[in-house]
């Protein structure tokens, strides 16, 4: 689409940027002794409006002749002989108004008064059409640009959403073939628990599956993945694998991303559980406060510190969740360990920029992951 | 049928869920030539048992507390049949660059089972293989160097970062790895161990010494054409030419 005749405001602005020209005319062309001023505005003022929009034809021109791949003799040459063709018609519409005016009482002899003023009438045709020429280059760069960096955006906005689909319904092979593992040697010796183990390993896969389509799920959704998930790692660790849930029950109902807390749980089982002989456990806590928890527990009281409470008894405006869990400090750090926990990060730091924190601490035999974000209630048609 | 060819095999389960180590041992039910000695729920228990009951087979989970598969079976010897079970199909080639006799991916087929049984037995009548702690320390990958150095002392195991080691010495067959004021006596070359140590960290100053830059404190001309190395904890250790040039170009490149 043409960048000035499909716009209004840009024709407008175009239009008034004539005014000048028209003026320059004007005054090129009255004269004390020859044309009078209401005589030359009856010829300017028409005959400026009529080639304003006979120059938005370079338009043509410059998409047919591009600047970056056109040569300069090819340029030189287009936009010459569109000038002189543009203006020769117009100086002969020039001629045509002259003198159907001519015929008016008031510019009774101006066709020929007129006639010598036609070469620079023509002269000035031809440099208005290359200033229009130069004109349409600027807007053609200009939406090039544009085009480019919308493409662009659109590519990063795709690229990130596949990303983000593919890390949230990434099932991790490990636990998947160690299931398998269980189930098959549960199938001799208890068919009801290999049975049942089949069932909570579909729930938790299909729960998975699921999570790939949203952006946010309410917090009920996800603590129940997490269930599932550890029920199933349960039948492989038996009384090794203890969970402790401290979940308020206002928090349930608010908005998180799908898939926030299940990655670091299974982190906490990968990395923890897994390399502990006699077992460990896990904490998951969620609260609804205000302020951030990572700030008040290195001041003075180095101990265990609780996730303080909202003193006031106000609700709130944030969710402070912490998955802690005990682990061997003498294993060495497994490769690939942490990928789960960076690609929590990123999608926080996505979803909520600066409103959301996310900190990773360990103390000993302890770690834990403590993040913050804004406490937002699920939304109809999210 | 009791042929010559079949004689009695003692084996050990090797893994943490329990669960794993039940099918293994279903699967085993149909031999009755092989003799479950034990089970093990970790790497300590494994080179215990092994060390112990000196079985002829052993079935290893490779990711388990305290020990993963690859140490246990650095810390053990040669002369055992390994084979590796196990989930995580990215040690397969691992597994065979320490001869592994098998590798079998959780969950366990039948078939699978018995080819692996097999392929065991058949090593089993074979001769010896290359020491398995050259293999171990070979097969780690490029740019991948160890954290912890593992020691078997009698049927105890020692686990030693590499970071409070302070320097390593070449004897016979053995290296004594000095950590912490005590020095722990591994069967390993100088060699293999300087392999899988950081270079940035440590450096072979003498064919027989292997130092944890950290701790030099000085070093200094000791008679003609040698110097020696000054620990922070007293240690002196000599350093040969070729090993103060080593120790140069390394100083040189840091300050550069």
């Amino acid at each position: 689409m043409h960048p000035i005749l499909g716009h209004m405001r840009q024709l407008g602005l175009y239009l008034l940027a004539w005014i000048p020209l028209a003026v320059l005319l004007l005054y090129l062309l009255a004269s004390p002794g020859g044309i009078s001023l209401p005589q030359a505005m009856g010829m300017v003022l028409p005959l400026c409006l009529i080639y304003a929009f006979m120059c938005l034809s370079a338009w043509y021109s410059c998409r047919g002749a591009p600047l970056g791949t056109s040569t300069f003799s090819r340029l030189a040459l287009t936009h010459l002989l569109a000038a002189l063709v543009i203006s020769g018609i117009w100086v002969l519409i020039a001629r045509g108004l002259a003198s159907v005016l001519a015929s008016l009482q008031m510019f009774r002899g101006l066709d020929q008064r007129f006639a010598p003023d036609y070469p620079l009438l023509f002269a000035s045709g031809v440099m208005i059409y290359l200033l229009a020429v130069a004109l349409h280059y600027v807007l053609l760069s200009v939406e090039h640009a544009r085009e480019l960096e919308k493409r662009e955006i659109q590519a990063r906005v795709l690229a990130r959403d596949s990303e983000l689909k593919a890390l949230k319904a990434q099932v991790n092979p490990h636990f998947l073939f160690n299931s398998l593992n269980s189930i098959s040697a549960l199938t001799s010796i208890d068919a009801g628990r290999a049975r049942d183990m089949c069932i909570q390993l579909a729930d938790f896969l299909r729960k998975t599956l699921g999570m790939g389509e949203k952006t946010v799920i309410p917090l009920r959704e996800e603590l129940a993945l997490v269930r599932s998930f550890l029920s199933v790692e349960k039948v492989r660790f038996g009384a090794r694998l203890m969970v402790e849930e401290n979940v308020a029950s206002e928090a349930l109902d608010f908005a998180v991303p799908p898939l926030l807390l299940q990655p670091l749980v299974e982190n906490a089982v990968a990395h923890g559980i897994s390399n502990l002989t006699e077992g460990g456990w896990i904490r998951i806590n969620v609260q609804r406060g205000n302020g951030n928890i990572t700030g008040t527990g290195g001041k003075e009281d180095g101990a265990e510190k609780r996730l303080p409470q909202d003193a006031s008894g106000a609700p709130g405006n944030e969710l402070m969740i912490q998955v802690e869990n005990n682990f061997d400090p003498e294993m060495p750090r497994r490769r690939g360990a942490g990928v789960g926990l960076v690609n929590v990060r990123q999608r926080l730091a996505t979803r909520y920029g600066e409103r959301a924190s996310f900190e990773v601490r360990t103390e000993s035999d302890r770690f834990r992951v403590s993040m913050v974000i804004p406490a937002e209630k699920m939304e109809a048609g999210l | 049928m009791s042929g010559e060819a079949s004689r009695n095999l003692t084996a050990v389960i090797v893994d943490d869920e329990e669960l794993a180590r039940a099918v293994l041992r279903e699967m085993l039910k149909a031999h009755p030539e092989i003799e479950i000695l034990g089970e093990c729920a970790n790497g300590f228990e494994a080179v215990k048992t092994v060390s112990e009951r000196k079985p002829d087979l052993l079935f290893l989970d490779i990711q388990m507390p305290k020990l993963d598969g690859f140490e246990v079976l650095e810390l053990i010897g040669s002369d055992i049949a390994v084979i590796f079970a196990t989930a995580y199909d990215q040690h397969a080639l691992r597994a065979f660059e320490v001869h592994a006799v098998d590798y079998l991916l959780k969950p366990v087929a039948a078939d699978r089972f018995e080819v692996a049984l097999e392929r065991a037995k058949q090593r089993l009548g074979a001769p010896l293989s290359p020491p398995v702690t050259e293999l171990a320390a070979s097969a780690r990958q490029p740019g991948h160097y160890s954290e912890r150095i593992v020691v078997k002392d009698g049927t105890r195991v020692h686990i030693i970062p590499v970071a409070k080691l302070d320097y390593v010495e070449a004897q016979d067959d053995y290296v004594a790895l000095a950590a912490q004021g005590k020095k722990h006596l591994k069967q390993q070359t100088i060699s293999s161990l300087e392999a899988v140590l950081d270079p940035k960290n440590f450096l072979r100053i003498h064919r027989s010494y292997m130092v944890n830059l950290e701790r030099v404190t000085k070093v200094e001309p000791y008679g003609k054409d040698s110097h020696i190395a000054i620990l922070s904890d007293g240690t002196r250790l000599p350093v040969s030419r070729a090993g103060y040039a080593r120790l140069r170009s390394l100083l040189d490149g840091q300050s550069a």
